[in-house]
């Protein structure tokens, strides 16, 4: 689905971002890519699957692939992964960005964690652990203290979010 | 209103008998045969109005004052009054100029009062709609009054003060992020839609042949018809509501077509004057390049006026007062600056948008709010009054002339162009946008090309010897725009209803969207750099240095906000328990919210001597009374207070507070460590290193009451920005911390709308344990429970 023109330019990306040449990329290649990102690492592991040390160029797609502007455009965002791939829908990328340790919920440490990389130069420790309480009480429906998935889609229910992660380039 | 034109009638008939008696004064005085002459703009005269109002003082009502010329009459009348002193003068040709306005200001306020009388009336019909028949009556008055038209709407009038206003509004409050992200849209339709709209509309009107005027004369009045306007878009859709993306396109729209239409007009106008026959393909370029120039130049003035305002409020630490000053006056420079050079003037919204990032930074939050309410004051006085006098000049016979064909045929062409034009535009731009445009949305933007003002004002600044059916233009224009505004305004949102667009939601914004949305920048930035590509989010992350304290100044604005409804809603069920004793002696039971805390400030010992002056608590209008718990008498059920309205509380008062009201109760309970004292203390100690000394005075000096913390608070609040920054920043901090001891007593009655906070008490001890070991004097245990206390009762 995705065409062959851009097969090749992500292709050449792909060689570009992948110094030793060894066919894959390893962490470090997209962390490179990524340095002036403050998430850039986070947003890095998020793409890696558990466990997974080498991203190899269909996979490097796949991943771009989460990003591609879906037709219905006008829904809430898709809930259903596509079965037969990998791909995920972009929330539990974004969800995946948050939970680091992957057990399905963002902690308080791991919600602090990222607003600290985010945000961590111009606000103080005092201010992040706030913003990182009230995000908890808001999104928190359950009274446990973390935000699991669905609580992170219904609080992001208004928002968009495929249209919010579309790039588009992969037409 | 009526009698308010009446007046202003016989004002003139009045100061026309009292001034054959007084000597004459006052350069304003014309002979009674010039009128006429005065009704023209004259942009040389600081405003249109005097020449309107001397037209109106040399009325035909008195012969006597006006007859001549000053020398004369004035001869002749000075004998009358040759000796005495005159207790009480009638001075109209003194305070006439400044005097009209005045009146004309207060008759468009008022007019707007009573407009909003009838809630159901308001609601159907726009006000641009109110305001244009009210213009019309006072026209019909005015005329039968005196036979001649006398208040027009002088262009010079509308260019030099009533439009700065509204685009200096609408640009310093424009959503910048929509704006940009919707550029590329928004551009189009200015560009081509409006170059589409004013050529098919111009070489349609003259293949039919109307009039036998010539091609350039419609092309001429092609373009300024087809111009959709930003003040009557504003004013329209500001009734509708319609969701933010599609106001921004159309709004957008309106504004920076301007450049194409003042191109187009000048080009035009050029054209006619040298004769079409002498029109070369040279003059052509010139015109596309002016274009260039004009749309270019005006932004770039506006930015250059932008960095100007942003260099100047940096350095107003000191001179907080004059700040909004600066801006108005450096936005209006802007736009006269544009105007100056012939650029198109409108576009200095972005001096606006460019502008209002800066400001916002530097300036004092008191200069805030002074300019966000007059720029909104100053922008809606001058909608009224254009709206008004389109009324009004409407009436005047003598400008316009009637053409059934032309009339018909352009309202039937400009309708159906903008549909055609919509159309093609959003099929094309479909291709490149992430949120497509869909068909509801592409009829709300085609009906919603309203025209107004500035084709109105365009019009009347023909030359009437160049263009000879000027007249004509005049009256299809005057159609053209009263049907828009008035037919399409009136009918826009039933349409909006029937069609289902979605609406704004105006739903109040959460922390979690903000991080997430910006996480997902980040995540987009990302993806885009790994991909190779230089994309939008790439550049926009760039700059991403101005958007530091964005997240936090939103977690502030929400918290600010949460405390304002808090105070709407705790009014009801949830009420603070009043102590009966020390709370009636008070004064009494219903007192005020300030009041009330004034009124507890020195009922605290001593150390709370320095609060003095009321802290100022942002976000709660006094005004607010009726909903306020404090309101509701003595005896209601005490449930509590809820986790919310504690923080409204500001910090350094909840100490305060929670001291009065433990003090009203003779409840002892175990005393919990004094927790919130701590954090608010040692963080305040923390972030304001560069204070220490007043944390540590009032601290060594206070009694073991963990008052210093409410003492020390309060003058921090009386220094300038950068301290309420942090005071601001701390007192969400605080008040979070507040919120576990509430939270574990979560009182039953108050309504819960936000989700309430569940975090497990001991967290709490954490923080504040490691923060209470910065902390100079460990206080007593008194403030802690006490929080406790009013949910136990």
């Amino acid at each position: 689905s995705v065409s062959a023109a851009h097969l090749l330019r992500l292709h050449q990306r792909f060689q570009l971002l992948d110094k030793d040449s060894s066919g894959s990329l390893r962490s470090e290649d997209l962390e490179a890519a990524l340095s002036e990102n403050p998430i850039g690492v986070r947003i890095v592991g998020a793409f890696f699957q558990l466990g997974q040390e080498m991203v190899d160029f269909p996979s490097f797609v796949r991943i771009l692939a989460h990003f591609r502007p879906t037709e219905k455009n006008r829904t809430g965002d898709g809930v259903q992964p596509d079965p037969g791939t990998q791909m995920k829908c972009p929330s539990s990328v974004a969800f995946q960005l948050y939970d680091r340790d992957r057990d399905g919920k963002i902690s308080r440490t791991e919600l602090l964690q990222v607003l600290r990389e985010m945000l961590g130069l111009q606000v103080t420790e005092e201010q992040l652990q706030s913003i990182a309480e009230r995000a908890i009480q808001e999104a928190n429906l359950d009274r446990d203290d973390t935000i699991c998935f669905d609580e992170f889609r219904k609080s992001l229910e208004k928002v968009n979010i495929n249209h919010k992660l579309s790039v588009r380039f992969l037409e | 209103m009526l009698l308010l034109g009446l007046l202003l009638l016989l004002l003139p008939a009045g100061a026309e008998l009292s001034g054959s008696a007084a000597p004459l004064r006052g350069p304003a005085h014309a002979s009674p045969s010039t009128p006429p002459r005065l009704l023209l703009p004259q942009p040389a005269l600081e405003r249109g109005a005097p020449g309107v109002a001397s037209a109106r003082s040399a009325e035909p009502a008195g012969g006597a004052g006006g007859g001549g010329g000053p020398g004369e009459p004035a001869a002749a009348e000075h004998p009358h009054h040759g000796g005495g002193y005159r207790v009480v003068q009638w001075e109209w040709s003194y305070v006439q100029t400044p005097y009209v306005i005045a009146i004309w200001l207060l008759v468009a306020s008022v007019a707007k009062i009573l407009f909003h009388l009838s809630q159901r009336f308001t609601t159907v019909v726009p006000e641009s709609c109110m305001l244009i028949l009210l213009g019309l009556v006072l026209g019909g008055v005015v005329l039968i009054a005196s036979k001649k038209q006398l208040y027009q709407l002088d262009p010079a009038l509308f260019f030099l003060f009533l439009l700065p206003t509204i685009v200096g509004d609408a640009g310093y409050f424009m959503p910048a992020r929509l704006f940009f992200d919707n550029l590329g849209a928004i551009l189009t339709y200015a560009v081509v839609g409006t170059l589409w709209n004013a050529f098919c509309t111009g070489f349609c009107l003259y293949a039919a042949k109307l009039l036998g005027a010539d091609l350039m004369d419609f092309l001429l009045f092609g373009a300024l018809i087809s111009a959709v306007d930003p003040v009557a878009v504003l004013a329209v859709f500001e009734e509708v509501h319609v969701n933010e993306m599609l106001f921004i396109i159309v709004f957008g729209e309106s504004l920076l077509n301007d450049a194409v239409t003042v191109v187009l007009y000048k080009v035009y106008i050029s054209f006619v004057e040298v004769g079409p026959q002498n029109v070369q393909m040279a003059d052509y370029f010139k015109g596309v390049a002016s274009f260039l120039i004009v749309s270019v130049g005006g932004t770039l003035v506006g930015l250059v006026f932008a960095v100007i305002l942003g260099f100047i409020t940096r350095f107003t630490k000191k001179v907080r007062i004059i700040e909004p000053l600066f801006v108005f006056l450096l936005v209006y420079l802007a736009y006269l600056t544009a105007e100056l050079f012939s650029l198109s003037a409108i576009l200095m919204t972005f001096c606006g948008i460019g502008a209002n990032k800066y400001v916002e930074a530097n300036i004092s939050q008191k200069s805030r709010t002074t300019v966000k309410y007059t720029m909104k004051t100053l922008a809606s006085i001058a909608e009224t009054i254009i709206f008004i006098f389109l009324g009004i000049s409407a009436v005047d016979k003598s400008k316009w002339a009637w053409d059934t064909g032309l009339v018909s045929c352009t309202l039937v062409f400009i309708l159906l162009f903008r549909a055609v034009g919509v159309v093609g535009q959003t099929w094309v731009l479909n291709r490149f946008r992430l949120v497509p445009l869909d068909k509801i949305d592409q009829v709300v933007m085609s009906y919603g090309g309203l025209r107004g003002a500035v084709a109105f004002a365009l019009v009347v600044l023909l030359d009437a010897e160049q263009v000879k059916a000027k007249d004509y233009f005049v009256a299809t224009t005057i159609v053209v725009v009263f049907f828009t505004v008035m037919f399409q305004g009136l009918t826009i949102k039933p349409l909006v209803k029937w069609l289902k667009v979605p609406r704004s939601t105006n739903r109040k914004p959460t922390i979690n969207e903000e991080i997430h949305e910006r996480a997902f920048d980040h995540i987009l930035t990302a993806v885009e750099d790994i991909a190779g590509l230089q994309g939008y989010h790439h550049w926009r992350d760039k700059k991403s240095v101005y958007r530091k304290s964005e997240l936090w100044e939103a977690y502030q604005k929400i918290n600010i906000r949460d405390a304002i409804s808090v105070i709407d809603q705790v009014g009801g069920p949830g009420r603070v328990q009043m102590g009966s004793g020390k709370r009636r002696t008070r004064g009494t039971a219903g007192s005020r919210f300030w009041f009330w805390f004034f009124g507890f400030c020195p009922s605290v010992p001593a150390a709370l001597d320095v609060c003095q002056s009321p802290p100022p608590l942002p976000p709660s209008p006094p005004g607010e009374d009726s909903h306020l718990p404090w309101k509701g008498g003595v005896g209601s059920p005490p449930p509590c207070v809820s986790v919310e309205a504690t923080k409204i509380i500001p910090v350094d008062l909840q100490q305060a507070w929670n001291q009065s009201i433990s003090s009203l109760e003779s409840v002892s309970s175990p005393p919990a460590p004094a927790e919130p004292v701590h954090p608010r203390v040692s963080a305040l100690s923390r972030l304001g290193g560069s204070r220490p000394a007043s944390y540590t005075g009032p601290v060594g000096a206070a009694p073991a009451q963990a008052l210093p913390p409410a003492a020390f608070c309060f003058p921090e609040r009386k220094k300038k920005k950068p301290v309420e920054e942090e005071e601001e920043e701390e007192e969400p901090g605080a008040s979070q911390e507040m919120q576990p001891l509430m939270s574990a007593l979560k009182p039953p009655g108050v309504p819960q709308a936000p989700p309430s906070p569940q975090a497990p008490p001991g967290r709490r001890r954490n923080p504040c344990v490691y923060l209470r070991s910065l902390v100079t004097s460990p206080p007593g245990g008194g403030a802690g429970p006490h929080s406790h206390r009013p949910t136990q009762l």
